[in-house]
């Protein structure tokens, strides 16, 4: 894995670091004022992953309510009528 | 619904992007899960949980289309019928993290197409690629409000 570095100035970082808070939502953003880029960088990690398994979670409770759905209610024809598939 | 054409003038606004997006996100999305509903069985309910994962991730991707580095990435991921994986753990046992480089290698393996990246344009990605993912959550979370009601 190769990544080119070019060095980053002081102001590069604190944009970086306030770049990075905006992506982070309110809940996680609390504590995260004065911390470091780096820090930023792991809570940014820890909320894409979050985000993933929240894909993953999703995922597997819709299939659970699938299999308890019929395949041609009426809601389906609707939303499969303007979907125009 | 109304959709914005998300070829000109976007750059400045990342959010007129997402909203033609949206729109594509969505029918992308709930046509892959009639899909998915009219061709599996009761048995499968795994498979049919990966699947439908694998259809957010397109989703997301096929909204974005062709314009980001994570999108094109998780394109040719699906379209090569890769498994489609996100590092979870740590791959070694925890040594002290030297501050931003390591840091940043493991948003590299969380953003499709990552390790690619140098830091500038990663950052750009993970902006982004954040924005289509917490859509497409919510997204998701909309279909199971609506259906289970």
């Amino acid at each position: 894995m190769s990544s080119r570095r070019s060095r980053i100035t002081g102001k590069e970082i604190n944009e970086l670091a306030s770049k990075l808070r905006s992506l982070l939502p309110e809940s996680r953003r609390r504590n995260m004022s004065r911390v470091s880029a780096s820090k930023l960088l792991k809570e940014t990690c820890s909320y894409i992953k979050s985000l993933h398994r929240e894909v993953d979670d999703l995922s597997s409770r819709l299939s659970d309510l699938m299999s308890t759905m019929e395949t041609d209610s009426p809601q389906a024809e609707i939303i499969r009528s303007i979907l125009g598939s | 619904m109304e959709s914005k054409s998300s070829t000109t003038g976007n750059r400045d606004n990342p959010n007129r992007n997402l909203h033609g997006s949206k729109t594509m996100m969505a029918s992308h999305f709930l046509r892959a899960l009639f899909r998915i509903q009219q061709t599996s069985t009761s048995s499968s309910s795994a498979g049919r949980s990966r699947r439908i994962r694998r259809a957010a991730y397109a989703s997301m991707a096929y909204s974005a289309g062709t314009r980001r580095a994570w999108s094109r990435a998780l394109l040719r991921k699906l379209r090569s019928r890769a498994r489609l994986r996100f590092p979870r753990r740590l791959s070694r046992a925890a040594t002290p993290q030297r501050r931003d480089m390591d840091q940043a290698q493991v948003l590299r393996k969380l953003v499709p197409g990552g390790p690619s990246m140098d830091d500038c344009k990663l950052l750009e990605e993970t902006a982004d690629y954040i924005r289509f993912l917490t859509t497409q959550v919510r997204l998701m979370q909309t279909v199971m409000d609506s259906v289970s009601s």
